[in-house]
């Protein structure tokens, strides 16, 4: 007869409702780490959306997300001559706080030039864009529907795609535009003095010019060669695909990810800790019965069967309830949680491990109880 | 009173003592007590609180280790000074039944299982096991309640069930601690006519702490003890 089963059995209530309790502790710890592991991609999203090889930008520049970087409008001419190079186009970056019925909504404007490299990835609705002004694709995300219109700058752009999960590493959703758009949103939104400057054609920079300009190289020839031939290109810097999500999850994203990282730790800790409480008091209040287990001649085997038992069916359960609640509500998340299996799996370890841990724990206190307490009061 | 004339006792302490404690502080609980208790005895211990009754159970259960003297439970040496067997629980479970003043059933087991467990411990199969249960149960009058579990059964109805998991695997030797401080007299009378019973049909020997005089006359021996002595007695 299985003493552990039957002893859960007769306590179902509070032996699942201490399992709920522990489900939504590990819930938290799970979201945690998905919130951890969705900053690291959201960071990498839009570097990773035109699937391009190298990225250009301007000289003594980490560009365009970790620094600012500004470079002439043509260099995209010039860099699709450079040799390997099979396609390039320009791209802008800015981040516009628009209002849409009434509500504000921070977009990250990306400006490509459609039919070159840099475009929205995959869409999940509606179309790209095909005329060259007042069309946008947005991410699913801003809560805007194919057919919405939307005011940027001095002009109104309508909706005609849809994108899914592109946010900058903010969490701001993407919007993209054409190029020219993007620029002439630039110089509206830019500072008046400012603007006047570049209006007469005086300022210290000209109106035609864009962030970066993608490039994907042809089959058969590396990168960093084609990348090594463009840096010789006094005010370029070329960095590969490969060299940016280094800088991405290097630099941007690193505090922050160093910040949930620690906390999760905090959060796993602390969890353990809980785990080893109610596993020592689940134990702690058999004491008595364990003494009167050992007095009518159980054998140690049996009653460390008992105690380990529990705490794994603890664990175990605990765990599957604090992995479905995440699952389900993992979508309604303000920012993108991702769950990954080989991070379900070691948590799941650290669980298991704990639990076997803390029942040690148990295990001693009910070995070394005297069945003696067993008699009398 | 009968007193069989058994060659070999079932328990045979000789100048068995033990201490608590040191110096200032010692306690002697048990003062070089010895006797004889042969199977188809039924006999009482006997004392003022804190004269060493339980000690000197707990003792010849081998729950409690003593000080000194020597134990012969069943014609086996157990202790001479030291444990001279390492394997007490197995002991336990083979050759003594313990019957505690509170039933000590284990609340998640039904009244069956309680049984059944050591049975389970003993090494009977799970269906067997529960039929002897079963079968015990009924014996000791108890088996129409035999699916209810521990906090469902009045203090009597209890008290059976434990007394039923003591005997289970027919053990020589029953310790029982105030078995009927908890039952009314009828109810008493009734456990120690089941004792006695017990006694007769399985040469078994049976050692009961009590204070209940209403009981007194049903014990072959009194042993009445003193300050951790033994006043040989009726
Ligand atoms: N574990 C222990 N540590 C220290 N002293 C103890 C211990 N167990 C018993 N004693 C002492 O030994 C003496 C005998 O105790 P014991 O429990 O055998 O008495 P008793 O006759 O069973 O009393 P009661 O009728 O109250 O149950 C008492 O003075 C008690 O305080
Ligand atoms: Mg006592």
């Amino acid at each position: 007869m299985n003493l552990a089963y039957r002893d859960v059995r007769h306590k179902l209530g509070r032996f699942l409702l201490t399992c709920a309790g522990l489900g939504l502790l590990l819930g938290v710890v799970l979201a945690m780490i998905g919130i951890y592991r969705g900053l690291v991609v959201d960071a990498l999203t839009i570097a990773r959306a035109p699937g391009i090889d190298l990225w250009v930008v301007e000289s003594g520049t980490r560009g365009p997300f970790a620094e600012a970087s500004r470079i002439p409008g043509d260099t995209r001419e010039a860099i699709t001559r450079v040799g390997g190079v099979a396609a390039a186009g320009s791209l802008t970056y800015q981040t516009v706080e628009a209002e849409h019925q009434t509500r504000k909504l921070r977009l990250y404007v990306i400006g490509y030039e459609p039919g070159r490299p840099g475009g929205p990835p995959r869409l999940i609705a509606g179309r790209g864009i095909v005329r060259s002004h007042h069309e946008l694709v947005a991410d699913r995300s801003t809560g805007l529907g194919i057919g919405d219109r939307i005011a940027l700058g001095r002009n109104t752009f309508s909706v005609v795609g849809l994108t899914e999960h592109q946010v900058n590493s903010g969490g701001d959703p993407a919007a993209y535009v054409t190029l020219l758009d993007a620029q002439k949103l630039q110089f509206d939104l830019a500072p008046p003095a400012y603007r006047v400057q570049l209006a007469r054609g005086t300022g210290t920079a000209i109106r035609d010019t864009v962030n970066a300009v993608v490039a994907r190289v042809q089959p058969n020839v590396a990168p960093d060669s084609v990348a090594e031939s463009i840096r010789r290109w006094k005010h370029l810097a070329a960095i590969t695909q490969e060299g940016q999500e280094a800088i991405l999850t290097g630099s941007l994203v690193d505090r922050a990810r160093r910040q949930i990282g620690l906390f999760t730790s905090l959060l796993l800790v602390v969890s353990a800790v809980i785990i080893a409480l109610i596993i020592y008091t689940m134990t702690m209040e058999k004491l008595k019965q364990i003494a009167t287990l050992k007095l009518i001649g159980a054998p140690d085997r049996t009653i460390i069967g008992m105690i380990v038992q529990q705490a794994l069916a603890l664990g175990f359960i605990g765990f599957a309830i604090g992995a479905t609640l995440i699952s389900a509500t993992k979508d309604y998340f303000p920012r993108r949680v991702v769950l990954e299996a080989d991070n379900m799996l070691v948590l799941a370890g650290i669980v298991f491990l704990v639990c076997l841990l803390s029942s040690g724990l148990g295990v001693r206190a009910a070995l070394r109880v005297d069945p003696a307490t067993a008699l009398g009061g | 009173m009968t007193e069989p004339r058994a060659p070999q006792p079932l328990v045979r302490i000789r100048n068995v003592s033990k201490h608590f404690g040191e110096g200032e502080t010692r306690i002697d609980a048990l003062r070089a007590v010895s006797l004889d208790v042969f199977p188809g005895q039924v006999v009482a211990l006997l004392g003022p609180s804190g004269s060493g009754k339980t000690t000197l159970l707990n003792a010849i259960g081998c729950i409690l280790e003593p000080s000194g003297g020597s134990m012969e439970l069943d014609g086996d040496v157990v202790y001479d000074e030291r444990w001279l067997r390492s394997d007490l629980r197995r002991l336990r479970l083979d050759k003594i039944g313990f019957i505690f003043q509170f039933h000590n059933l284990l609340p998640f087991l039904n009244a069956t299982d309680n049984v059944a467990i050591v049975l389970n411990l003993a090494g009977l199969g799970g269906g067997e096991a529960r039929k002897r249960a079963v079968d015990l149960l009924d014996y000791l009058e108890v088996g129409n309640r035999r699916n209810a579990f521990p906090a469902k059964l009045s203090g009597g109805e209890a008290q059976r069930v434990a007394i039923a998991r003591a005997l289970a695997n027919r053990p020589r030797i029953i310790l029982a601690d105030e078995p009927t401080a908890a039952l009314d007299s009828k109810r008493a009378g009734i456990v120690m006519d089941l004792l006695r019973k017990l006694a007769v049909e399985q040469e078994a020997a049976i050692i009961a702490v009590t204070h209940d005089e209403k009981i007194f006359d049903r014990f072959d021996r009194i042993f009445q003890l003193r300050d951790g002595r033994l006043d040989t007695g009726s």
